[in-house]
């Protein structure tokens, strides 16, 4: 296509049970998503605990945009473009440290990390110059949920709160499995490139048709139990929570196996200091509740995805390039459970996983199938005639069933409508 | 310390053993590779830097025997997509150096390579330093340890499905 659509066409691409291929590989489309989600919704970027001192810094990316999360000598959280506001050099070379400042190497302008010009080689050429208008460039707001940093570009707008809206519970039920109610990024990132539209990653998060059949392989020879949760008489459901984020609540199949740590493939006993910290924290019955149940499995649009034990960021950098950021997730004052949780993540996901090399099989499969002329249109109608509401007015339905990729859809058809 | 002949002859018993590994990787001859290794093998493949510490921070691959089991189970399948149909690959081994042998003890060797993959997606080149502690288990050369670090491990990687 090549032409961006005006907004009264949007619905010619996208409709309740389909979609056009092209929206995965027009270019001009990736330039127009950039525009109006990545540069303008609430994008999650990092956690406050990768930055846990003063002056602590991390590279982090609004889609192929370089953003230095700091935290500056007050103790507050900026993310700020890595950008010189003199000729443009990048400011940041290094991954993370702890830095007061960064002076940009080209002609030594220094900036303080939270993003003020504090000064410039050979000054007096700058006479009567104001340095408060020359400061790093910075994402408009930032607001954090329970230690994640999200940032959006646009002055106004929904508040971060409103914009997770009923997928903010699965947050806060994210950070019970910590024993002090933190989740902790502490563990490094595995980044897995793919050559593919993020869409791809971002529809499969949620999708519970494909595990049975792309992860055959090692629920075989790995006696696993998740193979069943993905099953035709599995009663786990998906749900669309609006705004564009999605789950696949597995919770059902827990409570009916009714035994702690299941959901992680194994027992109370086999992590006794864990369990009695648990216990400790949220008492018997509620904790015995919290690890029936499991942690979520839920995409919050358009790219964190927190899947029961590690979490992605999905990074676009051009309409076929996608980065998936990976690690394991980290529960404070859980060291027991957490070195299983590193030592199973690195087992599934990243450039080796036994898990995430196959699903990035198929969204590189699924990229280039898309560039063939016909049929044109992606079928996402599975399970459009049994949707039902749960008690919370959300949509939900078979596990299998696509209601998150439609739910995807409606909310980014919203967004790219609105100018 | 060796003496001269004793030490022409273990690199060279050390060489011919790190080119076998290196044909049956290319050559996706699973099993005969999971048998190249000890019963303690570790098979590591660190991310961002060459020194991270395995046990606290995350890795490409850091395997124990178990789970080296498991990958090779995974690929045996047949089912293992992202090698279904294989890469195409051809690896050359070089610098192959005798680092550290105490009587008796583990032989420390390393290497580098250079692997050229052929997949579906595309072409792509892998560069690593590659660390070894090899063995003498009933008379044969073993692996107890593999340490690949990739060249670009604090990058952005494709998917890296082929033994490495």
């Amino acid at each position: 296509m090549n032409v961006v659509p005006h907004a009264s066409q949007w619905g010619e691409l996208i409709r309740s049970d389909r979609v056009h291929g092209s929206l995965y590989s027009d270019p001009a489309i990736f330039e127009a998503e950039l525009q109006n989600i990545w540069y303008r919704t609430w994008v999650y970027v990092g956690h406050e605990s990768e930055v846990p001192n003063a002056n602590d810094y991390v590279v982090k990316s609004i889609g192929p945009q370089s953003v230095i999360m700091t935290r500056d000598e007050q103790g507050k959280v900026n993310l700020l473009l890595n950008r010189c506001s003199h000729r443009g050099n990048q400011v940041c070379s290094y991954d993370k440290g702890n830095a007061r400042s960064f002076t940009c190497p080209f002609h030594s302008w220094t900036f303080a990390n939270d993003g003020r010009l504090v000064g410039y080689a050979f000054p007096d050429g700058y006479e009567g110059q104001d340095k408060s208008k020359l400061a790093l460039g910075r994402v408009t707001r930032v607001q954090s949920y329970r230690g994640f940093v999200f940032g959006s570009f646009a002055a106004e707008g929904p508040t971060l709160e409103e914009h997770l809206g009923g997928a903010a519970e699965t947050i806060d039920r994210l950070v019970r499995f910590s024993p002090e109610g933190e989740v902790e990024v502490t563990a490094g990132f595995l980044k897995h490139r793919v050559k593919a539209n993020w869409k791809f990653i971002l529809e499969n998060e949620c999708d519970g048709y494909h595990p049975a059949f792309v992860h055959s392989s090692i629920f075989g020879v790995a006696d696993s139990a998740i193979g069943k949760l993905y099953g035709g008489a599995s009663t786990a459901v998906t749900r669309d929570y609006g705004n564009g984020h999605t789950e696949i609540d597995l919770r059902p199949e827990f409570r009916k196996r009714d035994a702690p740590m299941s959901w992680f493939g194994t027992t109370e006993e086999r992590l006794p200091d864990y369990t009695a910290r648990m216990k400790a924290a949220h008492g018997d019955q509620k904790a015995r509740e919290i690890m029936i149940d499991g942690a979520p499995h839920v995409m919050i649009f358009p790219n964190l995805f927190i899947a029961e034990i590690q979490m992605f960021v999905i990074q676009p950098l051009a309409v076929d390039d996608s980065v998936q950021h990976v690690t394991a997730l980290q529960f404070k004052g859980a060291p027991d459970m957490n070195r299983r949780l590193r030592q199973q993540t690195m087992g599934s996901v990243g450039p080796a996983g036994l898990l995430l090399a196959d699903d990035s099989e198929m969204y590189e499969r699924c990229h280039r199938g898309v560039l063939a002329r016909n049929p044109e249109w992606i079928f996402l109608g599975r399970g459009e005639k049994r949707e039902r509401q749960d008690e919370f007015g959300f949509k939900v339905g078979h596990v299998t069933d696509e209601i998150p990729s439609r739910g995807i859809w409606r909310h980014y058809r919203s967004l790219m409508e609105a100018v | 310390m060796l003496s001269r002949e004793s030490s022409a002859t273990l690199i060279s018993a050390v060489t011919a053993f790190i080119y076998k590994e290196a044909r049956l990787q290319d050559e996706h001859a699973y099993e005969a590779w999971e048998a190249l290794w000890t019963d303690d093998g570790v098979y590591w493949v660190p991310a961002n830097g060459d020194d991270i510490d395995p046990e606290k921070e995350m890795s490409i691959i850091y395997d124990n025997r178990s789970r080296i089991s498991l990958r090779i189970k995974q690929l045996l399948t047949g089912k293992r997509h992202t090698q279904t149909p294989q890469s195409r690959l051809r690896r050359l081994v070089s610098n192959i150096e005798l680092l550290d042998q105490q009587p008796g003890g583990d032989i420390s060797v390393a290497s580098n390579s250079m692997v050229f993959e052929s997949s579906l997606r595309d072409d792509t080149v892998w560069a690593a330093r590659n660390e070894y502690r090899l063995r003498y288990v009933d008379g044969e050369l073993k692996m107890a340890y593999k340490k690949v670090i990739l060249v670009n491990n604090e990058k952005a990687l494709f998917t890296l499905s082929f033994l490495i």
